[in-house]
């Protein structure tokens, strides 16, 4: 039987923090193993989109949602939701790279770790692999027991997305992961994200419209809290159908 | 009598480096002036033999076990109650009613001077509680009184770890305990360490509170209920009673050296924990 | 719900309970103190307990006024001495010295402030008060010899605090100063002081509690007979000192006499820490915008 073509599906989905609302009836979907750009300009609701995807928008007071979203089949604010499991399905790449005051390799087995995974013989394997996946072992490899914090920004950002991989997410969140790092670092892990692609789902959120026309399959464009356009990124940069996005693409405004 | 700026400057800056040089001169004065007088009287005998006649002879041995058992109690059982409303305080809440009542009550109970814990160790722990003048009441007793103290400073240091190190482990699947226990405490780890330090020098020059619970049995304490000296109250009664001025200053000697041990750990522990985050 | 978070939402009421162990201590010694020292202010009498001038207790006459003034003074003679020392220091530590010198001396003063109460009244006891009695007479055991002691007691705290609430000043605000031609000094009376004014007094108000909470010391040095003091040179008893000194052997209503003692202090030390927290936060407000 096929897999559902469709990984993600957002119904009519509304995010407030408190009284204000910061996500405004998204409807949209999300393809297995597709690379999904969001771009727009910024306090559009894209990082906040994302939070509500691993619903660490839960950690933010007053936080309240409407409608729903339903990830492999199941809404994911369902109250018996396992929101531990969820964020460990969806992982997520922040702009700023945080390497935990620990060594690479328990940076990498931090995640595992919490998640009960005590044997040596199997961290050592989750942290080879990751690295591996994450483009960061020939780098490293000899020095594993050195501290993360001593990698620069360009490693470091592969690190957390090493990370990630190591819990084995379906799904693969970036939150603007490139916009400090030099111009090869984003090269080496927008090459990453090309390989990821077969055995993930990955979102990327970006303030940089070229890199969005450079390596995502669809473009979702976001205004204010709206979804203002999406479709197939080659369509959406040369024939798009709202006056907005065109505007933004042109950079009228942004 | 109107001077102009720069006489009133002259005046001032001599005036008020004269005030500084004087304070600054009392306060030397005094840690030499006991150390001069102290240091003679320290030996191994002094630190290893007990009090002898009521202190007149021999050495200050039970005091310092006293000391060091009552000052660990106080620790053992301040510390997780401290860590732990720290710990509640900033990582399980967000500032509401409930948080101002508990900082409020800890605030409160920091102003309150120790003769009163004294009075109330006496009440509770003493008499109501039937503990007798023992190391049990004693050590609760301090416990209460450097509760704040750990609070605060336990606070302070959880306060700030980054942000970001929690975020990171949330979204790697961390539930709020396993994200305080696997990164949060981990990283604010020296500065609470300076807090129960800072506790452990109150602790150990401590008198009010410690003469109406803990008593003053010159043996070495034989179990929780026993009753036992501390060094400041041993220091006290040989002053106040006149009853040998060289042991009394060997026993202050002591008791500077210990909090001079305790500032000096306390500073480099501290410096340590600002280049970690700067 | 995952297994993990149904462990969390135990360790969170665990937390909670352990957090209001700090309020229930607050909240029992409230209690017993009141419930224990009330009593017997009734019994013979608010006005007499709080202004009767005799205090026997072995003929039952409970009268605390000689030690509420004591206290009083004690504590108005440490602050005599304290605040202009502290600031003094303070003022002279931030704004007419390097930052080096700061960084060696401040520490050394913090380091004064963990030596133990009894150390500062030994030194009272055998250094200030045969001075005061060579020099000026009386026993030496006295208001004046309190007041020193104490002031130096609380001068660690009243400098630390400053220094810190001097350094917290934004260096535009200097920096204003001086390039309208004002010397350090003029700019430490009109720009500094005023501007550090908040904490400033925090220290004053955190010194003043240290000084009429202070009990040790005080017995060594101040005499300790009851009566209202005359003159400077004359013994004083404060209250934290009437109850250290007969709690060792009182029984029945002395006790309980001794109690009412604490419940008064309590009270003074709770309406002193309000007035400090409101006037903190009240200026804290004010220098928000």
């Amino acid at each position: 039987m096929p897999a559902d073509p469709v990984a993600i599906r957002v119904i009519r989905f509304s995010q407030y923090y408190g009284a204000e609302r910061t996500l405004d009836g998204l409807n949209l979907e999300v393809f297995r193993n597709e690379i999904l750009g969001i771009i727009g300009p910024a306090r559009s609701g894209k990082s906040t989109f994302l939070c509500a995807l691993n619903r660490l928008n839960d950690l933010v007071r007053g936080s309240r949602v409407e409608g729903r979203i339903e990830i492999d089949g199941r809404n994911i604010y369902d109250p018996d939701t396992d929101v531990i499991e969820l964020r460990r399905k969806l992982g997520t790449v922040f702009a700023t790279p945080v390497p935990l005051p620990r060594s690479i390799f328990e940076n990498i087995a931090f995640g595992p770790r919490m998640a009960g995974i005590r044997d040596r013989a199997r961290l050592d394997e989750i942290v080879r692999d990751s690295l591996e996946k994450g483009g960061l072992f020939e780098e490293v490899k000899d020095r594993l027991g050195t501290s993360g914090l001593k990698l620069s920004g360009g490693q470091q950002q592969r690190l957390c997305l090493a990370r990630i991989l190591a819990l084995k997410p379906e799904f693969i969140l970036l939150d603007e992961p490139t916009s400090g790092l030099d111009p090869i670092s984003t090269m080496k892990i927008e090459d990453s994200l090309r390989k990821l692609k077969k055995g993930y789902t990955i979102i990327l959120v970006t303030n940089n419209t070229k890199q969005a026309a450079r390596i995502a399959d669809r473009t979702a464009f976001f205004l204010n809290g709206e979804l203002v356009e999406i479709g197939p990124t080659a369509d959406v940069f040369t024939a798009p159908m709202d006056r907005r996005t065109d505007d933004y693409l042109r950079g009228r405004f942004g | 009598m109107s001077l102009d700026p720069r006489t009133s400057q002259r005046v001032a800056r001599t005036v008020l480096w004269g005030m500084t040089i004087l304070t600054v001169a009392v306060l030397l004065f005094i840690i030499f002036f006991i150390l001069r007088k102290g240091l003679p009287a320290l030996s191994l005998e002094f630190l290893t033999k007990n009090p002898v006649d009521m202190g007149k002879e021999g050495g200050i041995f039970s005091t310092i076990i006293g000391t060091l058992v009552l000052t660990a109690l106080a620790i053992l059982i301040a510390t997780p109650l401290g860590v732990g409303t720290a710990i509640y305080l900033t990582e399980y809440t967000w500032e509401n009613a409930v948080t101002r009542v508990i900082r409020f009550g800890a605030e409160c109970l920091a102003g309150i001077p120790s003769i009163i814990f004294g009075l109330f160790g006496f009440i509770l722990f003493v008499t109501k509680l039937g503990f007798g003048w023992s190391i049990l009441s004693g050590g609760l007793t301090l416990a209460f009184m450097i509760l704040p103290t750990i609070i605060r400073t336990s606070e302070e240091a959880i306060k700030s770890v980054p942000a970001a190190y929690r975020q990171v482990s949330f979204s790697l699947g961390g539930t709020k305990w396993q994200t305080v226990t696997r990164v949060v405490l981990p990283a604010a780890l020296p500065g609470i360490v300076t807090g129960i330090i800072l506790s452990i020098g109150r602790s150990i020059g401590e008198t009010a509170a410690v003469i109406f619970t803990a008593g003053s049995a010159l043996r070495i304490p034989t179990s929780l209920f026993s009753s036992s000296r501390t060094m400041s109250v041993h220091f006290y009664i040989l002053a106040r009673e006149g009853i040998s001025m060289p042991r009394a200053y060997g026993t202050a000697a002591v008791l500077v050296i210990a909090i001079l041990i305790v500032n000096i750990a306390t500073y480099t522990l501290m410096n340590k924990f600002i280049k970690k985050y700067s | 719900m995952n297994r993990l978070e149904k462990k969390d939402r135990l360790i969170r009421l665990a937390l909670l309970m352990i957090a209001f162990s700090a309020v229930s201590i607050l909240a029992v010694i409230t209690i017993f103190m009141f419930e224990q020292g009330t009593p017997i202010m009734f019994k013979y009498g608010l006005k007499s307990f709080l202004a009767g001038s005799d205090w026997y207790p072995s003929e039952k006459i409970f009268g605390l006024w000689p030690m509420i003034v004591g206290s009083f003074y004690v504590t108005l003679g440490a602050l005599a001495i304290g605040v202009p020392f502290g600031l003094a220091c303070s003022v002279v530590l931030t704004e007419f010295s390097s930052a080096r010198l700061r960084r060696i001396i401040k520490p050394v003063i913090e380091l004064l402030a963990g030596i133990p109460s009894v150390v500062y009244g030994f030194m009272g006891m055998v250094i200030l008060v045969p001075f005061i009695r060579k020099t000026f007479g009386g026993p030496g055991l006295s208001v004046l010899a309190a007041s020193i002691i104490l002031g130096i007691m609380i001068l660690p705290t009243i400098i630390s605090i400053s220094i810190d609430a001097i350094l917290a000043i934004p260096p535009s605000y200097r920096a204003g100063s001086i390039a309208l031609g004002a010397t350090p000094w003029q700019t430490v009376r009109m720009v500094i002081l005023p501007a550090a004014r908040s904490g400033i007094i925090a220290s004053i108000i955190l010194g003043m509690g240290r000084a009429i909470g202070e009990t040790m010391a005080v017995i060594m040095v101040a005499g300790n007979a009851v009566g209202v003091p005359g003159s400077l040179l004359a013994p004083v008893r404060t209250l934290t000192s009437n109850i250290a000194l007969e709690m060792g052997y009182a029984a029945g209503e002395h006790r309980q006499a001794l109690f009412a003692t604490g419940v008064i202090l309590f009270i003074i030390i709770m309406i002193l820490n309000t007035i400090a927290n409101v006037t903190s936060s009240g200026r804290k407000r004010k220098t928000k915008a």
